[in-house]
């Protein structure tokens, strides 16, 4: 007898499982722990199988949320996984950290009466489940086209732009500078908000699709995209390299021992696990009082993450007020459970350093809020005279990212925009250089996974229809 | 993985690897360098590049033992791999007609100097090249470097080979007798630091190519930021080579020093590693059987 949508609006929203803040605060396992099968399948229930289904214009990567939704309530999940799988490469991972709030949760219909289905939590259970029965079988693959793709770069832009491309038949090969392919989603995500054996398994699938990665390669030093289309015979290239140059304040001090950019500081920890030296190579000084500069999800990372490493005090400097934060509500929350200060309306003007050149304090000055600027945000003005000093003996400067000119510098023709970003037709993602497409962080300056995997998703289709004849490949209108 | 086709003492700790890394080879260029993983757990370490075969796809790199990555490379026999070498990175020497070009190597910067030497011949210039170590046991590449340039000058801190001083010494009386038109210096930061303060005074263009600490060595990570001319640059994308009058050698020898401690802890565990490791390799071969070929 199924449920009147009267009866499933009376379920209540699911609740996830955590960790203890004052335990995971000190741990790197992962920080939510998933449903079981009957709280998927009562969190499943309380869909209202729409008619005409809002949530998923809200997915960037297109997945049939109702029908996976349907299928996790009746227990299908081997089907609901296909489901998944048939739109998205990297379920796991997606349904993990992408900001559902703001995308297929926020469209949700159930959300205009009370909150909305938890299609996040749904779809993290569905691909959990299937990785720990094994994997499905396979999804069709087209018969080979006899054409060869080359993605640079294996965050999630490349690997699911590599995972629709081998699914049409096409030969694909990623390249990867690092040596462990995830970009991002290894180096810079850390472990407690996304393991890395479910990246690890996510790559895996894309391998038995047929899909090759070279790691250590790095396109722009070894091979130019010229190379590529020329020597090696590839007749199509798909950049996702993301936003990896990382931007200081300019200000005196920064290259004080204990200052790291978030790259660096996640680097050492999640790539080259230096919180497990000397078992691993790379070290990482410890740190009792850190700072780290930012508002976005890399400075919740960064200030978590120093936690995990033993800081007595791990403290957020933020040039705004908590209202014009970029980060996840759940990450903000999660950071504050688990013991980070907050500093609000605050900016280092300079660092200061012992006899031996380690930073040990940071002075900062007091910001208010004056005019909306660019981003529609109160731009912050500093207080005049409000300077003060605070001990530290660690700083994390995560205030974003520009985008990596290796490849723009090295491509003959490739159009880039002011930013330095590379410039791509909106809908097709083709650059100024027929044959060569580009999306994710690397066009859009740094964003989020899921804008990302859309992107390369969206890429591979034209890429597709390019190699069938269908476009000559060069359709950006500059 | 790339193969260790060749491992030679060149002098004590310092061993010459050749590694089979045969489009890498082809792709470099002088003055460029590689990241060096030795095993699964390893740290990423930069290293120069000490010669380039292109036809056998052989990329030389000359290693000094002074820590524990640097260590296992030494111990890393012939027929063995390496985790990853990944490059070419960086920027490639600038390579022109400058009439006279000087090259200074000093201990291990001694390899590095000579793909430029090289370069710098092949690109026409009268090329004359210092190299200068401790004392005579430690000097090595005296051959290369008497073919791959006009004159070569030798010193040792002890006078045990050539000049007695150091290549700053020789680099002064070439500046009083035959003055170079441009110079490249390759060494530990005193010895840039000397040959810079002294081509400071005389006005000659001088390159120095900078091995701070790195990770990811594409501009990813920024721990390889130096000071040069009060603007702070990455070494791996911006480098490696930067005029030695603008550099700030105070700030470099302050960030190398970042992770001593745990330099040595590492270095320490590995030499215990090694000694009980060469043990059961005695009893071993006093055994005639031989389960393990080395210690890495």
């Amino acid at each position: 007898m199924p449920l009147t949508p009267k009866e499933r609006m009376k379920i209540p929203r699911q609740a996830m499982p955590e960790q203890l803040p004052e335990n995971r605060a000190h741990n790197f396992e992962e920080v939510a722990l998933g449903f079981d099968a009957v709280t998927a399948m009562r969190e499943a229930a309380r869909c209202l199988e729409c008619r005409q289904p809002k949530c998923i214009a809200g997915c960037p990567v297109e997945i049939d949320i109702p029908k996976f939704i349907a299928l996790v309530a009746a227990g299908d999940f081997r089907n609901a996984a296909r489901t998944l799988k048939d739109a998205n490469s990297l379920p796991a991972i997606c349904g993990r950290v992408c900001p559902q709030e703001a995308q297929c949760e926020n469209n949700c219909v159930v959300a205009k009466r009370g909150e909305s289905v938890g299609i996040g939590r749904l779809e993290r259970f569905v691909a959990d489940w299937e990785r720990e029965e094994g994997g499905v079988e396979l999804p069709p693959i087209a018969p080979p086209t006899g054409k060869k793709v080359a993605i640079v770069g294996s965050g999630p832009a490349g690997l699911t732009c590599a995972g629709d491309l081998a699914k049409l038949g096409h030969q694909v090969t990623v390249f990867e500078a690092l040596h462990d392919p995830g970009g991002v989603l290894v180096y810079g995500i850390p472990a407690f908000r996304l393991p890395k054996d479910i990246v690890k398994a996510e790559v895996d699938y894309l391998r038995k699709l047929g899909v090759e990665i070279k790691t250590s390669y790095v396109i722009g030093r070894m091979d130019s995209i010229d190379d590529l289309m020329n020597e090696l015979g590839y007749d199509a290239v798909f950049i996702g390299t993301g936003a990896g140059l990382p931007t200081f304040q300019d200000i005196p001090g920064e290259n004080l021992n204990g200052v790291f950019s978030a790259n660096e500081f996640l680097t050492r920890v999640n790539l080259m696990k230096s919180y497990l030296f000397p078992d691993y190579d790379t070290p990482l000084a410890s740190a009792k009082r850190v700072a780290v500069l930012g508002g976005g999800n890399t400075a919740m990372d960064a200030v978590r993450t120093s936690l995990r490493l033993g800081a007595e005090k791990a403290m957020l400097l933020y040039r705004r007020s908590r209202d014009e934060m970029p980060a996840r509500q759940e990450e903000i929350h999660h950071a504050e459970e688990e013991g980070v200060e907050f500093h609000f309306l605050v900016n280092p003007v300079r660092y200061i350093g012992d006899e031996k050149g380690w930073v040990k304090a940071v002075e900062m000055i007091r910001m208010e809020l004056g005019e909306p600027d660019a981003s529609g945000r109160r731009r912050p003005v500093p207080v005049p005279g409000s300077e003060f000093t605070i001990p530290v003996d660690r700083v994390v400067v995560a205030i974003g990212n520009k985008s990596n000119p290796l490849i723009q510098k090295t491509t003959p023709g490739l159009e880039t925009t002011k930013r330095g970003t590379i410039k791509v037709d909106e809908t097709t993602f083709a650059t100024s250089r027929p044959g060569v497409y580009a999306g994710g962080d690397i066009v859009t300056g740094g964003a989020t996974v899921i804008l990302a995997a859309g992107a390369g998703k969206r890429a591979a289709r034209s890429i597709d229809s390019y190699l069938k004849g269908g476009s000559n490949g060069s359709e950006l209108k500059i | 993985m790339p193969k260790v086709i060749e491992n030679i003492e060149l002098a004590p700790r310092a061993h010459r690897l050749r590694v089979e890394v045969p489009r890498l080879v082809q792709k470099a260029l002088a003055g460029q360098f590689v990241i060096v993983r030795a095993d699964e757990n390893g740290e990423r370490v930069p290293m120069s590049i000490g010669g380039l075969d292109r036809e056998r796809g052989l990329l030389t790199m000359v290693i000094q033992e002074v820590g524990k990555t640097s260590a296992q490379l030494c111990d890393t026999p012939a027929g063995a791999e390496l985790a990853d070498v990944v490059g070419p990175l960086g920027e490639p020497t600038e390579i022109k007609n400058f009439g006279h070009a000087v090259v200074v190597g000093g201990g291990i910067g001694i390899a590095p100097i000579y793909p430029v030497a090289q370069a710098l011949r092949a690109a026409g210039n009268r090329v004359t090249a210092i190299i200068g170590a401790r004392n005579k046991s430690l000097l090595f590449y005296r051959e290369e470097l008497g073919s791959a340039s006009d004159r070569l000058m030798v010193t040792t801190d002890d006078g045990s080979e050539g000049l007695k001083g150091f290549v700053s010494t020789a680099l002064q009386q070439l500046i009083e007798t035959d003055k170079p038109d441009w110079i490249m210096a390759i060494g530990p930061v005193p010895m840039m630091r000397s040959v810079a303060n002294l081509t400071r005074q005389h006005a000659i263009p001088t390159v120095v190519s900078l091995n701070p600490i790195m990770i990811d060595g594409t501009g990813m990570c920024g721990g390889c930021r130096v000071s040069v001319g009060g603007h702070t640059r990455f070494a791996c994308v911006d480098g490696p080579d930067f005029d030695a009058h603008q550099v700030d050698f105070d700030e470099l020898v302050q960030r190398q020093a970042q992770y001593k401690p745990f330099e040595k802890d590492a270095y320490e565990r590995y030499l215990e590693h090694r000694e009980e490791c060469s043990l059961e390799l005695a009893i071993q071969k006093a055994h005639h059987s031989e389960k393990t070929t080395s210690c890495r």
